[in-house]
């Protein structure tokens, strides 16, 4: 055999073997045991700011030429969060959406517009309107537009998503090219000043949401709301006749995936400071569904883990920033064409399956 | 409002609007066609669009050595010489995109049919012994040769590693028409003669005003590119309806399973539905060049989404359809341009885009699904 | 097998384009009955179901349902007046596991949406229970219980099959229809089937049985009605309609004048 082949099962093998030796594991431990588990994770993942100070996998973690922190707040919690409100999107409800950047700005000028160029609210009362404000857009994006086929869809949201940075760039009440700045803050909370400096409290900010939004999408995903967005996604005529209005829960996916865009954006927003249309390119709308679907998309961990390479990576290996796209193209053609369910899919039942005698598999 | 600009002009803004359209119509028949076909929509096709351009510049500039317009000395031709130009030029731009097209299906789409091949295997291994060296090196040369010397080795595992016999879901293809599109943008901006500035190609002709219709001038860029446009646009139906190959792309757009059961060689159809095309978006590229004497790396993507706009208003699958919404729409833009400003000119192809699918999804002229009906 | 008339089937043509799929056909099924559509290939009994459920719109012809006129209601909404069906090629939700796949159908009758599962209120947690319950009592029903927890792709050809049924089932419907239930089944498993459509009527439904083996049809249908060319030709009791000879001759050709 192919020693390039070889050697890949021989990795892939030894891959599998861990997962499932730490799969056993985990299964053998009793609910405190995986209670401290999860705990201690969820510690860790807070006190990231610190990883970099760790002798050896400080180094290997660290970002050349930018702040570890900084990609954290920054970059790599706004993907995560965006990516988490993408899969809702596409991978439960197999929506395709090529303008998620759109619900992005949305929330973001938002939030500009009533801290900073129109009102002078704090960011506090900015984020739910922003996030209300979101799914508006979600509403008028998805009533006219859901009813179109798959592929129509993702041509008309892609459309929506230009749209949105267009008016932006063209409508001088939205600061036209310039954008807006002197976008407020979070206020602060006890010690956590959120300033121009430290980017540790945004960072915390952030990842407090996602476990937030993974708890309530946990939730929607285990009700029936959850299981009607997967047998449209499976099947969408077979869910119809089984009962399923269709329209309306592919409209609750399209808001609850706007929602957590424009979170995404109010978060950016008051990180940043400032915003303008050209942090809104149709490009990220593509890294956004790249992160989903390298992850594996239908899967919150796959999401989260698309969501970070996606963010992080490019950071990390500097060498090679202004390729970075270009590595994205081919990096999304590569895994289609061989793992197109992505790295981390969702294993769904316990069984592998059973040679069946005739060929009567689920279409 | 500028209505008063609007009537002025009107009739101006009718040919370039004609023109653009006829632009607008030949890459909307890539779309089309591939559409009608595989029900696939190739998001790449814009990028092949922009190969083209690319195509044009090399054919105009380094073949035929025309010097660009500043360069001063310029021997415009005339007559017959001009024409061998234009046509030299055309076929080098059609040769660039068709066989961008080819090369794209083959990489990109064919493998995720369940077909994987030697020559997408090569492609991609070299992609990814030249992407896993630019983590380490630099240097573009390095990380060809390394790419070279891994291309066997990765190929032979890639082709077993291919997913036989199985069809990807249809998201599958359009993420990785979406790779690959943006792939190549990329590469072309990286690597490309004006990395990502604006690129201008020589002119070719001087762009007489021929007549004057009713008080519009008529420019004789603009009636090549009608005229050109309308004849590619025969010759496409032509060979459609009449040729052996062209039945062969009916058929497979009607069934499939049936075709190949009768013998028709189906991955052979559908390389030549994409090379028809290309082939389209070549002289759609070239004619671009002819008449706004530029291109850059993402050229392709405003002009992709529009002409896509365009096939879908004339009905997707069908030929006449995509001339058809390809005109109105480089009409409807440039009226749209008059009246509310230049800078609303994109807005407007995508608003179109909405209340044509909200309103009559079919398109205008009727879809076309599994007919590639002319 | 009363006399009421649950399913009105009236005058029904169905064209598309150019092609006239059913032609004025009239079929009541009453409540508690099992009633066999037959038919050549082609003759329009997956049309008949496909206009029943709302997937196609009819061309003429009206269709009530209970008293009411389902013709203009959504798909999903004539689910849940009462209608269910299974596919002729089997189109489960293959990657949910059989318990989800039966859980949408009896999700379909519950109130609690997006808000309710949010907020975790008593009313969510106790319709998410009752589905839960229902689609295991039904799993247990058509006898698949055991594979509950497996993806629906992987699950063998005749768990398959039955799993499409217990989904159907989960929409609570006043009528049942199966679109050739029992396609790839052998003899033994055809038995089988035959017991559990005996079954499922006993448990109150009404089954409308599109067939093709007449093992099947035969012994299981109160009454069958035989389509040909998109036209009703005949209707009655298993015995009548199999010694009819226009059925025959639809079937088997008109034999030759020699």
């Amino acid at each position: 055999m192919n020693p390039v082949v070889r050697s890949l099962r021989q990795v892939g093998a030894s891959l599998a073997g861990a997962k499932a030796g730490l799969a056993s594991r985990w299964n053998a431990m009793g609910p405190t045991q995986r209670l401290s588990a999860y705990v201690l994770g969820v510690l860790a993942l807070y006190l990231a700011p610190w990883w970099t100070e760790i002798p050896l996998l400080g180094s290997i973690v660290d970002t050349p030429g930018t702040q570890f922190t900084t990609v954290l707040s920054d970059r790599v919690i706004i993907f995560v969060l965006v990516a988490l409100g993408l899969n809702v999107v596409v991978g439960l409800a197999g929506l395709l959406d090529l303008g998620y950047v759109g619900f992005y700005a949305v929330g973001a000028y938002t939030t500009a517009i009533l801290t900073s160029s129109h009102a002078s609210l704090p960011w506090l009362l900015a984020l739910p309107v922003s996030i209300a404000v979101s799914m508006v857009f979600g509403v008028i994006l998805g009533a006219p537009t859901l009813r179109l086929r798959g592929d129509y869809l993702a041509i008309v949201t892609l459309g929506f998503g230009e749209i949105i940075r267009l008016s932006a760039k063209n409508a001088e009440w939205l600061g036209g090219s310039r954008g807006i700045n002197d976008i407020k803050h979070p206020p602060s909370i006890g010690p956590l000043k959120f300033g121009v400096v430290d980017p540790k409290p945004y960072y915390w900010l952030g990842l407090t949401m996602v476990f937030a939004v993974m708890f309530l999408l946990h939730r929607l995903e285990n009700s029936r709301v959850g299981r009607a967005w997967v047998a449209i996604r499976e099947d969408e005529d077979a869910a119809e006749l089984m009962g399923v209005d269709t329209f309306r829960f592919k409209l609750w996916a399209f808001a609850i995936g706007a929602a957590v865009g424009g979170l995404a954006g109010v978060q950016y927003a008051g990180k940043v400071g400032f915003i303008n249309p050209d942090n809104f390119p149709l490009l990220l709308s593509i890294l956004f569904l790249a992160a989903v679907v390298l992850g594996g998309s239908g899967n919150m961990h796959g999401a989260i883990l698309g969501g970070i390479l996606v963010s992080y990576l490019p950071e990390r290996l500097r060498n090679f920033q202004d390729k970075r796209v270009f590595v994205f193209g081919v990096a999304l053609v590569l895994v289609m064409v061989f793992r197109p369910e992505g790295l981390l899919p969702k294993k769904v039942g316990t069984r592998k399956a059973v040679a069946a005698p005739g060929e009567g598999g689920a279409q | 409002m500028r209505d008063w600009l609007l009537y002025r002009t009107f009739w101006d803004l009718t040919i370039t609007g004609l023109a653009l359209g006829s632009i607008y119509s030949l890459v909307a028949l890539g779309y089309t066609l591939v559409y009608g076909v595989l029900r696939l929509i190739n998001f790449a096709h814009s990028e092949i669009f922009m190969v083209g351009t690319f195509g044009a510049l090399m054919a105009s500039q380094e073949f035929l050595g025309i010097p660009m317009l500043e360069d001063g000395g310029y021997p415009y031709r005339t007559g017959f010489m001009l024409i061998v130009f234009l046509v030299f030029i055309l076929l080098c731009a059609m040769v660039f995109s068709g066989l961008g097209a080819v090369a794209l299906e083959r990489v990109a789409y064919k493998s995720l049919r369940g077909n994987g091949d030697l020559f997408g295997a090569v492609v991609l291994a070299f992609l990814t012994g030249f992407v896993v060296s630019m983590v380490f090196v630099d240097d573009t040369l390095a990380n060809v040769i390394v790419a070279a010397i891994l291309t066997a080795p990765i190929t032979m595992g890639y082709m077993s590693l291919f997913r036989r016999g199985k069809q990807s879901p249809r998201l599958a293809f359009l993420i990785s028409a979406i790779g690959a599109s943006t792939a190549i943008a990329e590469a072309m901006a990286i690597w490309g003669p004006e990395k990502r500035e604006q690129y201008q190609t020589p002119r070719i002709l001087e762009k007489d005003v021929l007549f004057s219709f009713l008080g519009a001038d008529v420019r004789v860029d603009n009636v090549i590119v009608i005229v050109g446009a309308l004849l590619m646009m025969v010759a496409l139906t032509l060979f459609v309806n009449k040729s052996r190959l062209g039945r062969g792309v009916r058929a497979v757009a009607q069934d499939a399973e049936t075709a190949r059961i009768l013998g028709v060689n189906v991955d052979m159809i559908i390389l030549v539905t994409f090379a028809l095309g290309g082939v389209m978006a070549g002289g759609a590229a070239m004619l671009f060049t002819l008449v706004y004497e530029q291109s850059r790396f993402n050229i392709g993507f405003i002009l992709g989404v529009k002409s896509f706009t365009a096939a879908v208003l004339g009905g997707i699958g069908n030929l006449k359809g995509a001339l058809l919404g390809g005109l109105v729409l480089g009409l409807v833009e440039n009226y749209a341009s008059a009246v509310f400003g230049g800078q609303w000119k994109d807005v407007v192809a995508f608003v179109v885009l909405l209340v044509v699918l909200m309103f009559r999804p079919t398109g205008l002229l009727g879809e076309s699904l599994g007919r590639a009906r002319v | 097998m009363t006399n009421e008339v649950l399913l009105q089937f009236s005058d029904i043509t169905m064209q598309f384009g150019g092609v006239t799929a059913l032609s004025e056909v009239t079929i009541d099924i009453h409540r508690g009955e099992i009633l066999g559509l037959i038919g050549p290939n082609g003759a329009g009994k997956t049309t008949c179901f496909n206009v029943m459920t709302g997937v196609y719109k009819p061309t003429k012809g009206t269709v009530r349902f209970d008293g009411q006129d389902i013709v203009p209601l959504k798909r999903y909404e004539i689910t849940l007046a009462g209608i269910a069906r299974t596919f002729q090629n089997i189109r489960l939700f293959g990657n949910m596991t059989a318990l989800e796949n039966v859980m949408v159908g009896a999700d379909a009758r519950k109130a609690s949406s997006v808000g309710g599962a949010l907020l975790r209120t008593p009313r969510q947690r106790a319709e998410d229970k009752e589905s839960r319950d229902r689609a295991m009592e039904l799993l247990t029903f058509m006898g698949i219980a055991d594979r509950a927890g497996d993806a629906a792709r992987n699950l063998p050809y005749g768990y398959q099959r039955r799993l499409e049924i217990a989904r159907a089932l989960g929409t609570e419907p006043k009528l049942l229809c199966l679109d050739e239930p029992a396609a790839g089944f052998n003899p033994a498993e055809k038995q089988e089937l035959n017991e559990l459509i005996l079954k499922i009527r006993e448990q109150g439904y009404t089954v409308l049985l599109i067939e093709h083996d007449m093992s099947v049809v035969m012994n299981v249908s109160d009454r069958v009605a035989v389509l040909d060319f998109g036209r009703k030709i005949a209707e009655g009791l298993p015995a009548d309609v199999r010694a009819n000879p226009d059925v025959i001759a639809a079937y088997l050709g008109v034999p030759d004048a020699s």
